[in-house]
Formats: C-alpha cells, structure tokens, sequence
C-alpha cells in the first residue's frame, strides 16, 4: 500500500522527547513539524495543515488543552495527546475538548504509531454518510438500524442501540462517560455514569462480549469506552 | 409515618444494656421466716441440675435443718474474715465472687450492710456490682427493708429497720418472686421454733409476728409485687412503643423543708408517683432561715434531697420570696404539677395564728390543684434546727454611735421645730434613724434605736417633757404605738436587708462562676485547665480541691490541686478511679468507698467521663451540702465544656497538620513521579524508536537517539541521587566534610563539566583576583552550585546569558547565580527553598525542580552558609533572577588557619 507523504505536527517542550517523536515519525514516512509551546504550535496547527497532531498538555507557555480548544474551532485534524499516567482527570478533559486518543507517558514508539494508525482511520469512518461498522462478526448498519452478530440479528433496546451506534462511529477513539452520556442521554450529569455502566453490561451481554477480553467494547477505566477496531 | 409510635430510644437501650447485665432474681417476703432462702436454695439446685453453674456467696441458713440440707451440694465460697470491734465478721467475698465467675451467684439477704472497710458500704452495691460483670443474682429481701415502705412498716411494727435497700435496686430486678405464707402459718412455724432457735421465738412472737402486723405486712409485700407487675407492664408497653403512659397528665410535687419528716414526706410522694404514673420533684425553698440553720439541719436537707434523687424524683432548690405558699404554687402552675405534697407539723395554735400557716395559705389559694397534706408529729422538744430570729448579734460599737447620735440630732432639731411650728406626729423623725439601723446594722442594733427612739420620743416630746413621766392617756396610746411601728417597721428593713444580703450572695456565686467561665475560655492547655478548676473549687467552696484526668495511656494522674502538691491515698484514688469509670460520685460521703479521704465527682461532657474532681477538708466529719454539690457540678460543667474545647482545638490542629502533611505527601508524589517520568519517557521513547523503526534511519539521527537516551539517563541518575541526598539531609546524619577549597579555581572546573546540560546557554562568569580560600565540603558545594546552575538553565529561555559572580565584601563573600529568565513571582521568593515548591506546579513544570533548590540550601546551610533568591530589578533592566550563596566570616580561611573555627 503506498501512501501520500503525510504532514505531523510535534507539539513537546522536552527535547528528549521531541526528538524521539520526530525520528520515530520520520522513520514511517511522516514529514515532521515541531513546536515546543502552545503559541508555536497553534501557529504551525493553524497554517501548515498537518494530516495529524501530537500534543503534550504540560507546556510552558501555558496549557496544551488551550491549543486543542483553539485548534477544534476551525479544523478536524486527528489529535493525539500525550500526559502523564496519574492523569485522569486531565485525560478526560482532552477527550472532551475533541482530541482523538491519548498515550500516557513513558510510551514506546510502537504504541504511538499504533494509536496514530487508529486515529487516522477513524476519521475516513466518519467522512461516510452510509456508515457501516463491521469487525469480529459484528455488523452495525446506522442506515437500517440493524445490528448482526454472525449474520444474526442482535435485539437491542433503544438506549442500547444509541449507546452501540456512538461507539461503531467512533469505533477506536475513546469516547468519555460524557461524550456517550451527552448523546444517548441529553441532560445527564457525569454522576449518572452508573446508568451507562448497566446498559453497556446488558449491551455485552447480548454481543457475547466480557470486560476482561473484550472483542467490540473496551473500558478504558476511569475515562470512558471504546470500539475495538479489526 | 408516625414518629410517636416508634419505640422509645431509651427504653429499648435500657433493654439492650439489661440483656448484657447479669439478671437479677428477688426472693421477695413479708417477714423473715416465710422462706425465702429455701425457696432460692431450691431455685439454685434446680438450675444447677440444669448443668448451670451456680455458686452460693453468701447464705444465711439460720440454723434451720431443711435449709442446711437444700446447701449441701452446692458450692460454697469461703467468707471474707473482717476484723470487727474485737470480733471477727465473715463478710462476703466480692472479689473472690468476680473472679470465680459462675453463671449464677446466691446472695442471701439483700439489705445487709458491710462491715466497714468494704469496698461497697451494703450488700445490694456488691449485687450491682456482680450484676454489671455479667453474673446472674438470687437475693432474698423482706419487704420492710425496702426503702419507701420503711415508714410505713416502722409505723405498723413499731420496730425502725435501719438496713434499707433503694426502690431502684428493686425496680431494676429481673424477676421478684413473692415468697407467700399465711399469717396463721408463719406463727405455726414461729412457735415450732423453725425460725428463730431457743426461746427467741417467744419473744418475737409477742413483739413483731403478732397476726394484724403479719396481716398488714403480707398487704404490703402483695401490694408491691403488684405495683412491680404493673411496673413490667408499663416498660414492656415503652419498648413496644405503645405511649399514653402519662395519659393521666399527673405530676406530683413535694415540698421539703428542714424537718426530719421531710423524708417521709419524699416517700410518700414516691408512692403517690408511682401509683399515678407520674414524674415527680422535690422543692426545697430557701427562706432566710436557712442560712441560720445549724449543720444537722442542712446535712438533713441535703440527705433528703439526695434520697428523693435517689427515689427518681428530680430535685430542685429555689430562693424564697415573702410567702412559701405562692412560690410554691408558683412552681407548681409553671411546670404543670397536678398534685402537692407537703406535710404539716403540729404546732401550737398561738405559733400559726402568728406566724399563719403555709398549708392553709396553700389550699386556700391552690384552686385546680390537688393538695395532699400528710400530718407531721411535733418537731421533738429539744431540737433547735435554726438560730433564733431574735438572736443576739450586737454589730459593732459604731452602730450604737451613730444612732444615739441621729436620735440626738432629730431630738434637738425638733425639739426646736417644734418651739416654732407645732408638729402633732413628730414621732415620725425618728423612723429614718431606726430604719437606717435596721439597713446597715441588722436586727439587734435596730431593736435597740427603737427602743431609745420610743425613749427619747417620751422624754422630749410628750408632756410633761424632759421627764420620763406620761401625763395623758392619749400620750401613752401614741407612745405605744409608735414603739409597735418603730419595731415592725425595723423587722421590716432587716427582713429587706436579708433578702439584699442573700441576692448579693447568689449574684456573687453568679458572678464568680461567670469570671471563671471566662477565664476557662483563654485556656489552651489541659494542665492549666486542671489546676484552674481545682483552685477555683477551692475558692468557692473553702475545701482542698484536685483534678484529675486520664493520662495518654488512660490512667487515671493528677493534674491540678489546691493548694499544690496534694497527695492521693490508695483509697483516694481507687474512689477517683470509679467515680472515672462508673461516671458517679465516689468516697467520702458517697455510696462508694466512703473510707477515703476525699469526695470525688465526675466532670461530665456529651462524650462521656473526662476528668474528676476530688474535695476535701481537714474534718473527720466533712461533707459538702446540696447546694456545694451543685455549685461543684455547675463548675465541673463549666470545667467539661473547658475540656471539650481544648481538645476539639487540639483535633483541629492535628487536622491541619494532617492536612498540611497530605498536600505535601502529594505534591511530593506528583514531583517525584513527574521527575521521574520525564527522563524515562526520553528514554524508552528513544530506544523503542531505535528498535523499531531503526532500519529507516540515517545512522546520524540513531546516533542522536541513543545519545539522548544516555543525556536521559544521566538526568535520572542525577535526580535519583538528589532524592538520596535529600534523605540524608532529612535524617539529619549530614556531616560536612570540610576542607579548605578554592572558590574560583572550583567554579571554574565545574562549569566546564557541566558544559553539556547547560544547553544553548552562555555562562559567564566574574571572578575578583584575590578571593580568598573557604571552608568548604567540596562534594557538598558541587552539589550546591550544580542545583543552582541547572535550576538556572531550565527555568529561562534557551540562549538566554547566565553570569556567576564572586564578590567580596568587607566580612563576608557572595556568590551569586544570575539568570535572564522571567524571575521569581513575589509571593513566591519566600518559598522557592521549600522542598517540593515549584513556581509552576504539576505537569507544566520543568523535570527536576522541586528539590534543587531545597537541597542546595539544606546543604549550604549544613556547611554554615546561606542562600538567598531575589529578582533583578532597577539597574539589572531585563529582569530574571538572583540566587546568592553568602559565606560568612568563619567560613573564610584566614592566613596560617589550618582548622575551622568551631561554630
């Protein structure tokens, strides 16, 4: 498969770090940008047009969560944050403020390049009106409403289908309590995650599906769920 | 849902509790002989057939053969031995019975008192006390040894019984089986001589066991049994949360006064209570007269007082105004009493017609209340309870004076009045002379000014004057009357006076108790507290006072005394340990203990028992009365509130450090790991990179990779023997190890060390020619001025100029770091050396702050120098920061020195 050369944006105040990124990037066919603050970044986000962006949060001219909130007014571009394990909270602020995935620090290159794969196939899936998810045996038509499981089909409640619909056009990113909670559930506080909690248990259930080793849905603990995608 | 029908709190708690208690049986009878310790003994052995263990502390077999044979089997414990007036006593062995254990103890005759020297002055505080350590009791007991029938029996056997058992112990039994025998049959048994041996049968015969007395008492005995089964049934409808049980709104008062009948008074107001279902209090009014009453009668007040407490009346003592019957009546309307109790001496007729009389001034004006009046035998001849109100207490010679000199005055003046206008009642000017007497000096001193008033009236005023003789009738009727009002006229003002004198009294009490309150507030230590209170006690009370409070390991350890340096007897403290425990008064005067030395109460707060005070005064008899006790409870409220505070006080505080502690706990976390993160990031970052992806790259940029990693690696190093040295330092085993160093030379070989990881910046640095050599640790200052260095180049933009500069100065020398970064926010320069501070907290900061600049000064000032931080400001245009390490003068070698100056 040959691809168009496609454009990165580094944004990383450690140069260690920043250095690594760019050779790992280079190395699979990326051209590469670098910045190393939110005021560069935002810059270079803004006029050169990559293909994708990787952002660290802790910058130190102020915080990488700005630059994302900046950049979503006006562009699309896959987001792919770093930050630190103990994180949380800030991870989940990321997502919510539209970036596409995280990796949490220390990562290896292979990870990276792995999430940035997902991330960027992501957004072809949403490009398509006629959307149709298809991974494992698993067929999620959003034209016709339908859901088979290895040409059968699954009976799933309307909060259900809602819940599986979100996360099939999403399929790879991480979507928080929020996100899902907001579209399936307009007007529900974070503290109702226990409701998404039950009907994803109950949506498990009746794609054959375990939180342990999950083949469509993955918890990722403390910030949200995810499609697996292939 | 309805509140009220939900099961009183108390009363299932008060289940609760008794379940844990050991139960308690009472063979109950009329009179001894009926057979009471067979019927336990047979209980007893039918339990211990039962494989219970059943153990008999005390039985009392009076010699009688089937009882003797009902013991025999059963496992005896062996008396104690008490010494008594040259005889020896077998007294119950309580301790002996605590450490045996059984499930089941016999205790025969409840209303025994002890031998004293016993822990417990009667037998039934033993029961309790077996009882609260989980041991099941059988006592006997006969009905008139229970306390409010004690009259009533006294009154029908005209024999006193002395030993008397609290109605509570009773109440509070598990079970009362009523040991029943007729009359007719007792008197059969009597004369069959199988209760009393010998001929003491006979005698007994004829004076008690008479068959109206059995009769009358088998009435009682049924009738409390009764009242018993009717107690059970009203607790079992509390539990089961059926109310009503006031349903009949009554609420019954008793008036006590100083009589010796005010204790029959109590007890029939008790069964008056019990009968109707109903609370009840005990008032005590406080007339003048009762700060004229001598010792027995106040002991009396405050003994009857304590029993109605005792009898589960609440208890009340109120200052007295003019007429008792409307202070009482007063009382009643205000708390909704429905019935009054009050009893009434038999007094000459001539007295009331005097003096008139309470009950009758009571139910004349008790309209809707119910006045039980219960006849009082004549107070006994002899007994004097209250100084006369006539006593004679003379006042100083200048009350005299000043009289005879007013009286004077006004005979003179109108004498000469007089002459010119004719006033008919001058008489009159006299009055404020006597009423002045009255006011100032008090009763004798006024009695006497009107009796030289009416004097001096007669000698100056009425005809013939200035002779003593009266010559009209109409002048003696005048005089006479004017010698009536001049006395009553001066009762009065004394009355007046009285009342002045009690008000000030009590607005004293008030007062001091207020001062001391205040004081307690400003207390912030324990100690002080202590010694607070018990000085305080000392003052108002006139005793010898100590507190105490549980030490860390919850023994129980002085901590305040007045006068200082008191000493606690064994006894003492044992009482101070129980009072401590069982949140009751203990020792002298008490229940508990009376042998020791003081008396000790408990200072009470919402969460139980925190210190207790002990009094005492250096009198065999010593007791304090009930309105002491109260004083000292209303203190050791004061005292608890006290308590409360400085140890809430302490809890915040320990909170706050906590707290302290915890943020610091985190953000300590949050450096280390982001310090330790970072580089690792680099690192398996680079390596990953180099694995992976390796093939496509040009050898340079793999090269640059692997270097970075190393770079990385070594900036972990770095932080990782940071962090040790920071533990050293922490664990204070720090020693310098200090030799005499070059600063320049030093500095100079340092920076070019340290080229690489000052990155793109320039360093410049400004030595004087002639510093001299310092007392330095070498591996110390590296450290110092590497931290320094490297805090620099991170903390300002790349390229920006850093300058070393040296100076000397007249006793000292300065190094000084100076960066072009964007300074140090002021209210940050005063935290920048804190372990952990960083300028711009979390994620956002920089690897490696944190404990840099900490280290650095903990280890310069290890060395005996300083660091400080400012920004650059005025001729420094362009700003940044100024980190400055002083050397002071010891620091600085002098010629020929070979040794550091000790500090």
């Amino acid at each position: 498969m040959s691809h168009s050369r496609r454009l990165a944006l580094i944004v990383e105040d450690e140069p260690a770090i920043r250095r690594f990124l760019r050779a790992t990037l280079v190395a699979n066919g990326y051209e590469v940008l670098e910045a190393a603050t939110v005021h560069a970044g935002l810059t270079l986000a803004l006029g050169e047009s990559p293909d994708v962006v990787v952002l660290d949060l802790g910058l130190p001219d102020g915080d990488g969560l700005d630059l994302l909130k900046t950049l979503r007014l006006s562009s699309s571009v896959p987001v792919l944050v770093l930050s630190a394990r103990d994180a949380e909270s800030a991870k989940v602020a990321a997502l919510d403020a539209g970036a596409d995935d995280y990796v949490t620090k220390p990562f290896g290159a292979d990870e990276l390049m792995a999430r940035l794969r997902v991330a960027l196939r992501h957004r072809v899936q949403l490009s398509g009106d006629a959307f149709r998810y298809e991974a494992n045996g698993l067929v999620v038509d959003v034209v016709r409403r339908a859901v088979t499981l290895r040409g059968e089909a699954v009976h799933l409640s309307p909060k259900e289908y809602a819940i599986l619909e979100q996360l099939a056009r999403h399929a790879g990113k991480v979507l928080t309590h929020k996100h899902l909670l907001d579209k399936v559930w307009p007007g529900a506080t974070e503290a109702d995650a226990q409701y998404l909690r039950v009907y994803v248990r109950q949506l498990r259930q009746k794609l054959g599906d375990t939180a342990d080793t999950p083949h469509f849905i993955a918890t990722e603990s403390g910030v949200g769920y995810r499609m697996l995608v292939g | 849902m309805n509140d009220d029908a939900r099961p009183d709190p108390d009363a299932l708690l008060a289940h609760a509790l008794a379940e844990q208690r050991g139960k308690l049986k009472i063979f109950l009878g009329m009179a001894p002989g009926v057979g009471k310790t067979f019927e336990m003994l047979t209980a007893a052995r039918k339990k211990q057939q039962d494989g219970l263990d059943v153990v008999a502390g005390i039985v009392e077999t009076h010699g009688r053969r089937e009882t003797m044979a009902l013991v025999e089997g059963l496992e005896i414990l062996p008396r104690r031995i008490v010494p008594y007036e040259g005889r020896e006593l077998g007294e119950f062995d309580l301790d002996a019975m605590l450490l045996r254990r059984p499930k089941i103890a016999l205790i025969d005759e409840l209303a025994h008192t002890n031998a004293s020297g016993s822990r417990h002055p009667k037998r039934y505080q033993d029961v309790e006390e077996l009882l609260d350590n989980g041991i099941d009791v059988y006592t006997t007991l006969n009905v008139q040894h229970v306390e409010s029938l004690n009259d009533v029996v006294a009154s029908i056997t005209r024999v006193r019984v002395r030993e008397t058992v609290p109605d509570d112990v009773l109440d509070a039994a598990d079970e009362i089986e009523l040991i029943d025998l007729t009359p007719i049959e007792l008197i059969e048994r009597l004369k069959e001589g199988k209760v009393y041996g010998g001929d003491g049968g006979e005698r007994a015969l004829q004076n008690y066991f008479t068959p109206a007395n059995l009769t009358a008492l088998r009435e009682l005995a049924l009738r409390r049994t009764a009242e018993r089964v009717d107690d059970q049934l009203q607790q079992h409808r509390l539990r089961q949360g059926i109310r009503d049980i006031w349903a009949a709104g009554e609420n019954v008062l008793v008036c006590i006064n100083e009589s010796p009948h005010s204790e029959q008074l109590v007890r029939a107001a008790r069964r008056l209570a019990d009968r109707l279902n109903a609370p009840w209090t005990a008032l005590y009014l406080e007339t003048e007269r009762a700060h004229r009453l001598n010792e027995t009668a106040r002991d009396r007040v405050a003994a009857t007082l304590r029993l109605a407490e005792e009898l589960g009346a609440e208890t009340r003592t109120l200052p007295a105004r003019i007429d008792l019957a409307d202070d009482m009546l007063d009382y009643a309307r205000e708390h909704n009493v429905t019935q009054i109790v009050i009893g009434k001496s038999r007094r000459p007729r001539w007295f009331e017609w005097l003096h008139g009389s309470v009950v009758d001034s009571l139910v004349r004006k008790a309209a809707g209340l119910t006045v039980v009046v219960i006849a009082e035998a004549a107070e006994a001849p002899g007994e004097k309870l209250a100084a006369s109100p006539l006593q004679f207490d003379a006042g100083p010679p200048r009350a005299y004076a000043e009289s005879l000199a007013g009286l004077a005055g006004v005979s003179v003046l109108g004498y000469f009045v007089d002459q010119i206008i004719n006033i008919p009642n001058i008489s009159l000017a006299y009055l404020p002379v006597i009423l002045s007497a009255a006011i100032r000096y008090g009763q004798t001193p006024a009695l006497i000014t009107a009796l030289l008033a009416t004097v001096a009236y007669n000698f100056c005023f009425t005809e013939p004057i200035f002779t003593m003789h009266i010559a009209s009738a109409e002048n003696i009727v005048a005089l006479a009357f004017f010698g009536i009002i001049a006395v009553l006229a001066s009762r009065l003002a004394v009355r007046l006076r009285e009342q002045t004198l009690l008000a000030r009294a009590q607005a004293d009490a008030t007062a001091t108790l207020l001062a001391f309150a205040r004081r307690m507030a400003g207390i912030r230590k324990l100690d002080e507290l202590s010694a607070t209170t018990a000085q305080e006690i000392r003052n108002l009370l006139r005793v010898d006072a100590v507190v105490l409070m549980p030490d860390a390991a919850g023994r129980l350890a002085m901590r305040g005394s007045a006068p200082a340096a008191a000493l606690l007897s064994e006894a003492d403290l044992a009482a101070a340990q129980w009072a401590f425990e069982k949140a009751q008064a203990a020792g002298r005067g008490s229940e508990t203990l009376p042998g020791a030395k003081r008396l000790f109460l408990p200072v009470r707060t919402a969460n139980g028992v925190v210190a207790v005070m002990g009094v005492s005064r250096e009198e065999a008899e010593f007791q304090i009365s009930a309105a002491q006790r109260r004083l000292l409870e209303s203190i050791g409220d004061l005292a608890a509130v006290g308590v409360e505070r400085v140890r809430l006080a302490k809890d915040v505080d320990q909170a706050k450090v906590a707290a302290d502690q915890e943020r610091l706990r985190a953000s300590m976390l949050t450096a280390v790991s982001h310090d330790l993160r970072t580089p690792l990031a680099g690192i398996l970052g680079a390596l990953s990179s180099v694995r992976a992806y390796g093939a496509q790259m040009p050898a340079a940029e793999r090269d640059a990779l692997l270097l970075g990693a190393e770079d990385e690696t070594q900036r972990l190093a770095r932080f990782v023997s940071n962090l040790l040295d920071l533990t050293r330092l922490d664990a204070g085993a720090l020693v310098p190890k200090t030799e005499t160093m070059q600063l320049a030379e030093f500095t100079r070989s340092l920076l070019q060390r340290l080229k690489g990881s000052m990155g793109a910046h320039p360093v410049s640095l400004k030595l004087p020619q002639d510093l001299p050599a310092l007392w330095l640790d070498p591996a110390l200052f590296e450290h110092v001025l590497t931290n320094l260095l490297d805090n620099a180049a991170k903390y300002t933009p790349e390229g920006s100029e850093i300058e070393v500069i040296a100076q000397r100065h007249r006793f000292t020398i300065t190094l000084e770091v100076r960066d072009r970064g964007p300074g140090i926010p002021p209210d940050e320069l005063g935290k920048i050396f804190d372990l952990f501070h960083r300028v711009r907290q979390g994620d956002k900061a920089r690897a490696g702050t944190g404990l840099g600049l900490a280290i650095a000064r903990g280890f310069m000032q290890a060395m005996g120098g300083s660091i400080k931080a400012r920004n650059r400001k005025g001729e420094d245009e362009g700003g940044g920061a100024v980190f400055e390490i002083e050397f002071p003068a010891r620091l600085i070698v002098l010629r020929g020195q070979t040794e550091i100056p000790p500090i």
